[in-house]
């Protein structure tokens, strides 16, 4: 039955990193507050500090990525970790082996993180709940459940230019329903303060119940826009249009994709964010990706400061 | 061998008795309760002091997994957990691989299943030829081999029309059907509930309307063809209330609930425990609430284990692509108990789910203690709480929701047509 926590240990100190719901104001504090001091690193001439020398981390990815496996890689390498990237999709899966054996294999090799990413919802717990004790995991997406580091990253950007979360507006855009960075954005979102959480998006893209996680639905851009400081666009997957779940691109672009006309509801100092790949002219038109209240590219340098925080701070919880 | 029961607590659902008294058995009957027949010299006395003593459990869906599947369990291995489990008649699903569709089947299964010499197994024939639900299968040749009535596990069959004839030509020969009330196209990939906990958790989901559009089709198809149905695994509280207005026109419909969707709720999906992984899914805490309330006034007419052995590795995966289905047969009675001491009803009503009323379901002469009958009997210990564990169950299987939990009532002795074919060691 139900235990406590996964990803704290009994002193409430991280293990894993899992998902943002459950986890303290003070623990997500501590990680944006850690990825400040790594953000000078980033940007000096001799980018390594040795905080995970010696220490092995595993990018263990069944699902492909590119931009997420890099940056892990890029933060572990600026820690001064070994990194190892392992693209499982096309190995030991398509073998036979279970989700399970590969773990155990790696662990065997003297493994202290892993770095998950799996197209099944509950991957990185499950890994979390079978892993030798001083092993720590790190979800890098399970499904369509939890993207922890991106939220995390998110919240950092938010930070940075709006400097507090409490007298906020932020609407997240688009498919709610199958969004791994949904889920942990609306977490994060309502356990840093923000007072107003909107999901705006048509019936077909989210899942049922959504206003328990404590967000306002909205379906059309020009009443959930409405005052908006912060708006979070999600990528629209190209599979989902086999699903019934929307009749094509272009209707989807003229009702809710990004434009500066849209944009233009919002609250004139707002920023506009993504977390990549972007479809441009699907949910985002060009003019405003690469308008002046676009953080989408200040987001992906933040988010290697993130994960280098994260990293540092499961490898200082190791026993 | 002649077995005088002594002093036990002789509870019988069906005739109504709660007393204590003594059971005689010869010849694999019971031939008095109360006053020792003359001249009856017990060979074997089984002090039943501070125990009840009822009908052996009728469970209405126990998974053997053979023919065919047998790395995840065996006749042998589940048969021992049955009478383990007080159970002594059980109903087996068609799902086996192959299907129970073909006459040589199901007397194979029956024979191999007389000679272990434990519970009455009673094969479901399947509705379809391979459960593919194309063409129908030979039900009154199965019924001769021993299919007592017929049934599609999985849902309901995507053609209609064949679901229909397959319903006209049962009740031909007045075959009950066996439904699992389930728009397969709703379902779809779904693995939970669509509710809250699987909006937090990012799961597929399976909306209500899988169920209760199944058990629309399925009434209106029973008005076209007259054929008596259960409905087997009811999950929500809309499918209820659809049964119960059926059941108020009169028509001949009768449904089940399993162990675990009368405890539990998706909540206890908890961090994506695999062991609750079931279909139907565990629904949301109000249609708990409900189902433990229309077993109570009797929309919901029995109570079964549903039980599914999956072998270890199988629940070892993401919660999606875990195998479905968790082992009951031995928390059948303790979970039954443990709901009629929750809704504080008298042993004499929660017994009479899991013996009489699923018997009548069954068609079966089991599930009572007349005298006369076959002494298909459950010896049990209402105040002994056990711990479930992977050492405490009989089955292959030890997957369930349940592990780590104490549950009452212990059975201590199983009689098959008065044999003692289970016996608790101390």
């Amino acid at each position: 039955m139900n235990s406590r926590n996964p990803q704290l240990n009994e002193n409430g100190a991280l293990q894993h990193l899992l998902t943002t719901e459950g986890l303290p104001v003070s623990v997500l504090l501590h990680i944006l507050d850690t990825a400040e001091s790594f953000v000078g690193v980033t940007e000096r001439d001799v980018k390594k500090i040795p905080l995970l020398r010696g220490k092995s981390i595993f990018n263990l990815f069944f699902e492909p990525s590119t931009r997420t496996r890099t940056t892990f890689e890029i933060a572990a390498k600026r820690l001064s970790a070994d990194v190892i990237n392992l693209n499982i999709a096309v190995s030991s899966e398509s073998k036979g082996e279970t989700l399970l054996d590969t773990v155990n294999n790696l662990s065997a090799m003297n493994a202290d993180m892993f770095v998950v990413r799996h197209a099944q919802s509950g991957a990185a717990h499950l890994i979390a709940k079978h892993v030798r004790s001083d092993i720590r995991v790190i979800n890098a997406g399970d499904g369509s459940h939890a993207h922890p580091t991106q939220a995390l990253l998110d919240m950092f950007t938010i930070r940075r230019y709006k400097r507090e979360f409490r007298n906020l507006r932020v609407a997240i855009i688009g498919d709610i329903l199958h969004s791994r960075v949904a889920r942990s954005q609306i977490h994060a979102l309502t356990t840093l303060g923000v007072p107003e959480v909107r999901v705006i998006a048509p019936k077909t893209l989210l899942p049922k119940m959504v206003e328990r996680l404590g967000v306002h639905v909205y379906h059309t851009m020009e009443k959930g826009l409405k005052d908006i400081d912060v708006l979070m666009m999600l990528r629209l997957q190209n599979e989902r249009m086999t699903g019934a779940n929307l009749p094509s691109f272009e209707e989807y672009f003229k009702y809710y994709g990004l434009t500066p006309e849209k944009l233009s509801l919002a609250r004139r100092d707002a920023i506009v964010m993504h977390p990549g790949p972007m479809n441009r002219g699907v949910e985002i038109d060009s003019a405003v990706a690469d308008g002046k209240q676009s953080v989408i590219l200040p987001q992906v340098t933040f988010g290697i400061a993130v994960r280098m925080a994260v990293m540092s701070i499961l490898a200082g919880n190791q026993t | 061998m002649r077995i005088h029961i002594k002093n036990g607590r002789v509870i019988d659902p069906k005739q109504g008795i709660d007393t204590v008294q003594d059971i005689f058995i010869a010849k694999g009957k019971i031939v008095s309760i109360g006053i020792a027949p003359n001249e009856f010299q017990a060979s074997r006395i089984i002090d039943a002091q501070s125990l009840v003593v009822c009908p052996g459990l009728v469970d209405l869906s126990v998974r053997l997994r053979e023919p065919g599947l047998e790395y995840k369990a065996t006749l042998e291995s589940e048969m021992a957990a049955a009478v383990a489990g007080g159970v002594t008649s059980f109903a087996c699903p068609p799902d086996t691989d192959p299907p129970l569709d073909e006459p040589g089947l199901v007397e194979m299964l029956k024979h191999r299943a007389r000679n272990l010499n434990q519970a009455h197994v009673y094969p479901v024939g399947a509705l379809t030829q391979g459960l593919k639900g194309e063409r129908l299968t030979e039900m009154a040749e199965l019924f001769d081999a021993g299919c007592v009535v017929f049934g599609q596990p999985d849902g309901l069959l995507s053609n209609l029309r064949i679901l229909m004839q397959a319903m006209h030509y049962a009740s031909t020969f007045d075959f009950s059907v066996w439904l699992r009330p389930q728009e397969i196209s709703l379902t779809h990939h779904g693995v939970a509930h669509d509710g809250e906990v699987a909006t937090r958790l990012g799961l597929s989901t399976i909306p209500v309307c899988s169920e209760t559009i199944a058990i629309s089709n399925i009434i209106l198809l029973m008005k076209e063809t007259g054929v008596k149905v259960h409905l087997c695994r009811i999950s929500s509280t809309e499918g209820l209330s659809m049964i119960r207005d059926a059941k108020q026109q009169g028509l001949p419909v009768t449904c089940d609930v399993t162990i675990n969707h009368l405890h539990l709720s998706d909540m206890d999906i908890g961090f994506f425990d695999s062991n609750c992984h079931l279909m139907p899914p565990l629904r949301s805490f109000s249609d708990r609430d409900a189902l433990r309330h229309g077993l109570l006034d009797g929309t919901i007419d029995a109570i079964c284990s549903d039980h599914a052995p999956v072998d270890e590795d199988a629940k070892l995966l993401p919660f999606g692509q875990a195998e479905i289905g968790a082992t009951g047969v031995e928390l059948l009675l303790s979970l039954t108990l443990k709901w009629g001491l929750e809704m504080r009803l008298p042993l004499l009503k929660t017994l009479s789910k899991i013996t009489c009323d699923s018997a009548q379901i069954l068609g079966i002469n089991g599930g009572n203690l007349s005298v006369g009958k076959a002494a298909d009997i459950c010896i049990f210990d209402p105040d002994d709480y056990w711990k479930v564990t992977s050492n405490s169950i009989l089955s292959q299987g030890k997957n369930t929701p349940f592990l780590g939990m104490e549950l009452p009532g212990k059975t201590k002795y199983t009689l098959v047509n008065g044999h003692i074919v289970y016996e608790k060691q101390n």
